[in-house]
């Protein structure tokens, strides 16, 4: 009794001194130096925050991509400070850019040779759906090759607008059931791209 | 390095073959290299670009003019506005259309922004192959502060789409002027304080100085513009060779380099940011009263508030933007200096909406060419310092 | 030397060949057509020649014009000349069943890559060119796609209906008719 009370006025103090909020946690039971919950949901949580991207950036869009990275949008306050150009190391594919026709094949290497789990973010009109370049030589939309999680439109979007689809992305990652890679939708989908 | 090349008969051995390939953290832009070493030289490279192919050329055959300003944004996106502003120059010149000298400064300014810009994130890029981050974000900084510029002009940060045919869409507002003056006053000597990071920085300099380099005449030879041929010893400038919107009017000094290696590419470029800033306090300080356009109704999109009240805009708004205005027949040539060099739109007109051909000399695409002769013989690493240096934009490179 | 006299000069050393399209005005520069075979002395003697020395190949283009029989395809070069500051440009043209073209890689070799656009684009075949194949597009692709006759668009794609754009549809496709994937 004493010690919940102590705790919700160290809270209460916290709360006059900063403006620091306490991250939600899991729904769970609490006890002393314990905090009982699901693994989905402390996997997701750790997932979320510690999200390794590769940033495969073509055209302008990785400009807007590289002023995310900046000091001033910093992304590295969503637990991305660390990219990897490596896929084997990657957990988020970001594709940045237009994908011409030329590139699709590697873009499908690039996908496969990720782990699971693997989300893949789909940042700027020609990424989504090939933009204003209605041509002969752009991929319409980088979905006609691998599967695309979040979808950022934008020519090029805000880095406002990339910091909403990562934290949908984060979103996706916390609320993500461990069964989801083996079950048959899933399996299905990957047959619909020819990804073994 | 010949007895080098000889001792090789010698050795029994296999070549090994890298590929540089197109997704890699160090071309910046996607483009191929496959080399062929031995141990640690390169002994040839095959490059194979294309692979942001988006065909511009064939796009600009299908729109009218003022839909192709946004086609030039994606050329070398790293300095839109020169681009736009180029393109603008070229329809200008095909229908004669002179510009007020106000609208001339208020370009210049523009476009040394947007050179300032591009420089930017070469010389950071550069200092990031080498391994020196920190430059690169504070130096990213003050790209927010060029963006917030541009969206007070035009209101994009990146691909701007800025400036109409004949002008601007409207003249520098008050907070502009803030902006532009506080940039002036406060980017120096942060700018220098990046400069002292690297410029005589014995590792830098160790890494830099001697890879990549190439002679005046070889680079001649291979259509180098730009600060690459200027760090060759070559000073051909189109700002001062064939001037375009008053450059005439500014006192500036064209850096040479001597070798053609990336520290001298790396120098080149710092000392142009110097004398960007100058020509940009020289226009502030010039800059005439006037009109922010030319007075040609049947190319210069005219005010909403005009185009909602009276007739003759509403009439004007609409030829220009169904494209029933009669463009001249002919065919011009015009170029810009961009921030990689002579950036020249070459226009045919048969006098419909569109373009019957538009073809864009793309400085990138014409010097990657010369890379393989660059780094021929150069250890891996040197090869990537050059290709940064080079200031290679795949945008540009595939267009 | 400006540019009148660089085109009495060009006339006087290749007397029937040049044949000038437009002249010089203060903006605009000097556009000369020469038959293809006179391509590679022209630009020697233009590169050589220390009164006029274009050492520098600004550009090289193809246009198309499926309207002038026997004169189809044209290949348009850009020369300039630092030391004297003048411009030229010259246009060679070909029939269309049989494009070729010398190649200038020997003299420039900035020519090297803007041939291979050209040829990659318009289908101009560049005799002597030390590597002549196609670098912007697909290696497979089987048609020149800037020709005139050839459409923007992939025809083939199905997530856009052409009615829309004010073309003729595509035959079968709607947007009711799309694959959604979850």
């Amino acid at each position: 009794m004493t010690k919940r009370l102590r705790l919700v006025i160290l809270k209460d103090n916290f709360r006059i001194m900063s403006d620091i909020k306490f991250a939600q946690a899991p729904t769970g039971v609490e006890g002393q130096g314990f905090f009982a919950t699901s693994l989905d949901q402390v996997i997701g949580l750790a997932r979320a925050n510690s999200i390794w991207p590769l940033p495969f950036a073509t055209s302008c869009c990785g400009i807007e991509f590289m002023a995310t990275m900046g000091s001033n949008y910093d992304l590295a306050r969503f637990g991305m400070e660390r990219l990897s150009f490596s896929p084997r190391q990657a957990d988020l594919l970001m594709v940045m850019g237009t994908v011409a026709k030329k590139m699709g094949p590697v873009l499908k290497l690039v996908y496969e040779q990720m782990a699971e789990p693997r989300w893949v973010l789909s940042v700027g009109a020609c990424a989504c759906s090939g933009g204003i370049f209605d041509t002969y030589s752009v991929l319409q939309g980088i979905d006609k090759v691998i599967p695309v999680d979040v979808y950022v439109p934008g020519c090029p979007p805000r880095p406002e607008q990339i910091i909403d689809g990562i934290m949908k992305i984060q979103e996706l990652v916390k609320h993500e059931s461990l069964r989801r890679r083996h079950s048959p939708q899933y399996q299905e989908l990957m047959a619909s791209y020819n990804i073994q | 390095m010949e007895s080098y090349f000889k001792s090789l008969d010698s050795i029994d051995g296999e070549l090994a073959t890298i590929n540089l390939g197109p997704t890699h953290p160090a071309t910046h832009g996607i483009f191929q290299n496959v080399l062929k070493m031995d141990s640690e030289r390169i002994i040839s490279a095959e490059p194979t670009i294309g692979y942001i192919h988006r065909a511009f050329e064939k796009l600009a055959e299908r729109r009218p003019f003022y839909q192709i300003t946004p086609i030039t944004d994606r050329l070398n996106y790293c300095s839109s506005p020169i681009n736009n502003i180029g393109w603008h120059l070229t329809v200008e010149k095909l229908a004669g259309i002179e510009v007020p000298k106000r609208v001339d400064y208020m370009r210049v300014i523009i476009m040394e922004l947007a050179r300032i810009a591009d420089h930017l994130i070469c010389n950071s890029v550069i200092g990031v192959d080498t391994g020196a981050l920190t430059g690169f974000t504070y130096m990213f900084q003050e790209r927010e502060r060029i963006y917030e510029m541009y969206e007070e002009v035009c209101g994009a940060r990146l691909t701007t789409n800025i400036g109409r045919i004949g002008g601007f869409e409207r003249d520098f507002s008050p907070v502009f002027m803030a902006k532009l003056k506080a940039f002036l006053k406060e980017f120096p000597p942060r700018f220098e304080e990046f400069n002292t990071l690297l410029e005589r920085n014995r590792i830098f300099m160790d890494r830099t100085i001697g890879a990549g380099p190439i002679t005046a005449e070889r680079a001649l030879n291979y259509g180098f513009t730009g600060p690459n041929l200027r760090a060759a010893g070559v000073d051909y400038d189109v700002r001062v060779m064939s001037p375009y919107s008053s450059y005439e009017d500014f006192d500036f000094v064209i850096p040479v380099g001597l070798n053609g290696d990336t520290y001298d590419r790396f120098m080149v470029r710092q000392e142009e940011i110097r004398q960007s800033l100058a020509i940009i306090q020289s226009a502030l300080d010039n800059l005439p009263q006037g009109l922010y356009h030319a007075d040609v109704p049947s190319y210069f999109l005219p005010d909403k508030e005009d185009v909602y009240t009276q007739m003759e805009a509403l009439i004007y708004h609409f030829k220009i933007v169904m494209g029933e205005v009669p463009i001249p027949v002919g065919e011009v040539y015009h170029c810009v200096e961009g921030g990689n060099g002579e950036l020249g739109f070459y226009l045919i007109s048969d006098g419909g909406r569109q373009p019957y051909r538009l073809h864009f000399r793309r400085p990138c695409f014409i010097y990657y060419q010369a890379y393989p002769e660059m780094i021929k013989g150069s250890l891996l690493s040197d090869a990537i310092l050059t290709m940064s240096s080079m200031n290679v934009i795949a945008g540009e490179l595939d267009a | 030397m400006n540019h009148s006299t660089l085109l009495h000069l060009l006339s006087q050393r290749f007397p029937e060949h040049i044949h000038i399209l437009t002249l010089a005005d203060g903006k605009h520069m000097p556009t000369i057509e020469i038959p293809r075979e006179q391509i590679k002395p022209v630009l020697n003697f233009l590169k050589s020649d220390p009164k006029i020395s274009m050492s520098f190949l600004t550009d090289l283009c193809g246009v198309h014009f499926p309207d002038q029989a026997g004169k189809e395809l044209s290949v348009v070069y850009h020369l300039h000349s630092f030391i004297h500051n003048l411009r030229l440009r010259i246009k060679v043209f070909c029939p269309i069943d049989e494009p070729a073209v010398p190649s200038v890689t020997d003299i420039y070799a900035a020519a090297n890559w803007m041939e291979r656009e050209t040829y990659d684009f318009f289908g101009i075949l560049f005799e002597g060119h030390p590597d002549l194949r196609r670098i912007l597009n697909v290696d497979e692709m089987d048609y020149f796609p800037l020709r005139k006759e050839y459409p923007l668009e992939d025809m083939t794609r199905e997530d856009k209906d052409d009615r829309y754009f004010g073309r003729e549809g595509h035959e079968g496709v709607t947007f009711d008719k799309r694959v959604d994937r979850q």
